[in-house]
């Protein structure tokens, strides 16, 4: 008897060398992706994958030896994600963002846009209109940093000089665009995870937003500097005001997918609606980039009011066309 | 089978309950489960430290870097780029740096790579880039807003809403302690989940090794009907262990258990080994017949 192999140590005798082989495979393919294969190697992987996964329920039913069963299982995990977690490369995928993904998700966040909307500009006018009666308003919706020296005990002729600032040669255009950017960014990104607590904070940063906004018109027009105001608020504002409301949009989703999910399951709700939210996300990071450049370069760059609408309004136009311009549907 | 038992395994309590806690079972197309396990919380936990260190790291290094660059020049345009370059640096090394990682074909950062962790889709399916974007977005109210609430400082009022602020975004904090898979918010978020998928080498068969030493040594049906699976995979492990004392106390307690009357001058490894291989063979072949004997205890 003890002369005879066991059958289990037969059983991975004759197959050991397939697993090996699959394992370098695997190696290969994890650290390079699939372009460092070649042709028949690429075959070769799901082929040895399913033998792999026969020879562990074989092990299973008639093997003891523990690290055999631990190792195959460990082999075909990774085996698994190889095979079935087909990827494409980045280009492609780019492609595929800015032609379909991102619109597609946008569009299909429509409701939550146009609520998100409405309450930026609620708090928009509610802001204006209680700053316009009593300038001590101002300091309770715009925060002293932000602020930065315009707020109502500012003399006019300093209030223009924000508005049509030429760059001091330390403080540099890129610098101050790179600034805003990363600043905005972080506060959408926070917008976006708020809302999982069921929307409320992300609505509490709307209206925040808005207020501020209208608090800071109140205080322009309040000098009669409305026209030249808006102009140098909204050559950047569009796109970026219009990046907030998106990222609000994208936590009102989640945030109403976790409290009414309907016939779904809350966590299977919470997660269709957040992988869809997140491609809109996506694309708010690069409106507010855009938004950026915008504010650090254009608002600087160009001085004349008729200008910096143009530019506001075309870049609205283009948003909306972008996004909500009807498009055939491939399939 | 009982009828209880039956019952359970209708209701699915069964397979549930034996692969107990912290296993999930991922189907493949192909119709073989592959009995994942869930990461635990001190792994991830030091994988998220490790990123963190890794993170702090980045950004010290490139804070020194830029430091010593706009010393050296002394280009007023150079200061400009240096702080472009720092603050975009710092943005997407926070935001970016565990997407580009997640995205890529490991699906773990290198924390996780080295705690033997990766993510995958919750339904076992593919992980595509919105999922690993929504799940790391949503570590801005898991980390930093817990951070800011309890760096926050202030008075009264200030105080009160302060210590409720940090109350409520503890809750996102502590909330993957009271899931069955251990997810996150931004798991749940992107319907993604983190198990444990560790390179693993095959180890040797321990019924191959010290085959010849232990020729010519028998063992009876009676002895080797001692033990049943659990006590031939404590075995497999103190053998794979190899520390000299536990194999002496394991021999002594067989031997006698046994009732071993062979050649008392048998080297411990080697009657271990003899014995783990007659054990084994004994078991699997009665396997194949049906009967799965458990532990010592379970006699069919």
């Amino acid at each position: 008897m003890a002369e005879l192999h066991l059958k289990s140590w037969r059983f991975r005798a004759e197959r050991e060398a397939d697993w090996r082989r699959l394992e370098t495979l695997l190696a290969k393919a994890e650290t390079g992706g699939a372009a460092r294969l070649k042709r028949d190697e690429l075959l070769e992987i799901p082929l040895l994958y399913r033998q792999a996964l026969s020879s562990l329920s074989v092990a299973r039913s008639i093997s003891l030896d523990q690290s055999l069963t631990a190792y195959l299982e460990g082999l075909c995990t990774r085996a698994y994600f190889v095979v079935y977690g087909a990827r494409t490369r980045l280009p492609e995928r780019l492609a595929a963002f800015f032609l379909r993904d991102w619109p597609n998700a946008v569009r299909a966040l429509w409701r939550e846009t146009l609520v998100s909307f409405l309450l930026s500009a609620i708090a928009t006018v509610v802001a204006y209109v209680l700053v316009r009666r009593d300038s001590e308003w101002f300091h309770s919706f715009v925060n002293v940093g932000l602020a930065a020296g315009r707020d109502p005990s500012a003399t006019t002729a300093y209030l223009r000089a924000t508005l049509y600032s030429k760059p001091s040669a330390n403080e540099g255009l890129s610098a101050l665009a790179t600034f805003l950017f990363t600043h905005n960014a972080q506060i959408a990104l926070f917008a976006f995870a708020l809302g999982f607590a069921l929307c409320l904070p992300t609505a509490a940063l709307m209206v925040l937003n808005g207020a501020m906004l209208g608090a800071f018109l109140a205080l322009f027009i309040s000098r009669d500097l409305g026209v030249e105001a808006t102009g140098g608020l909204m050559i950047h504002g569009t796109t970026e005001l219009f990046a907030i409301v998106l990222a609000g949009a994208a936590g009102f989703s989640i945030g109403w997918a976790v409290a009414f999910p309907g016939d779904r399951t809350r966590v299977d709700a919470a997660g269709e609606a957040g992988r869809r939210a997140a491609t809109a996300m996506a694309g708010v990071v690069v409106m507010l980039f855009v938004a950026g450049l915008l504010e650090g370069f254009g608002r600087q760059l160009i001085q004349l009011d008729l200008a910096r609408y143009s530019v506001a309004g075309g870049m609205l136009v283009f948003w909306l066309a972008y996004f909500y311009w009807p498009r055939r549907t491939r399939p | 089978m009982s009828s209880t038992g039956i019952i359970a395994r209708l209701k699915g309590f069964g397979a549930r309950q034996a692969f107990g806690d912290g296993w999930r079972e991922l189907v493949t197309p192909e119709g073989v489960d592959l009995r994942l396990r869930v990461g635990t919380y001190a792994d991830r936990f030091v994988a998220l430290l490790l990123d963190f260190l890794i993170l702090g790291g980045g950004m010290v290094a490139l804070t020194i870097v830029a430091a010593i660059v706009g010393a050296v020049t002394r280009l007023p345009w150079m200061n400009m780029a240096l702080g472009v370059v720092w603050l975009l640096g710092v943005f997407l090394l926070r935001n970016f740096y565990f997407m580009a990682f997640e995205i890529g074909p490991r699906a773990a950062t290198p924390g996780k790579r080295a705690m033997g962790l990766r993510v995958i889709a919750a339904d076992g399916g593919r992980l595509t880039a919105d999922a690993v974007f929504a799940r790391n977005a949503m570590r801005e109210v898991e980390v930093f807003l817990p951070l800011t609430f309890f760096a926050a400082r202030g008075q009264g009022v200030d105080a009160a809403l302060i210590t409720l602020g940090a109350i409520w975004s503890g809750v996102f904090v502590i909330f993957p302690l009271f899931n069955r898979d251990r997810r996150r918010l931004g798991d749940l978020a992107a319907g993604t989940m983190v198990v444990k998928a560790p390179k693993r080498v095959l180890q040797p068969d321990l019924a191959d090794t010290e085959r010849t030493a232990a020729r010519g040594i028998d063992f009876t049906h009676a002895q080797l009907d001692a033990y049943g699976v659990k006590e031939l995979h404590v075995l497999e492990d103190v053998l794979r262990a190899g520390d000299r004392r536990t194999l002496a106390e394991v021999a002594a307690r067989i031997r006698v258990k046994i009732g071993w009357e062979g050649p008392a001058d048998l080297p411990d490894r080697t009657f271990l080994n003899a014995y783990y291989a007659g054990l084994r063979g004994r078991l699997e072949n009665r396997m194949l017949f049906g009967r799965r004997r458990r532990d010592k205890f379970d006699v069919s």
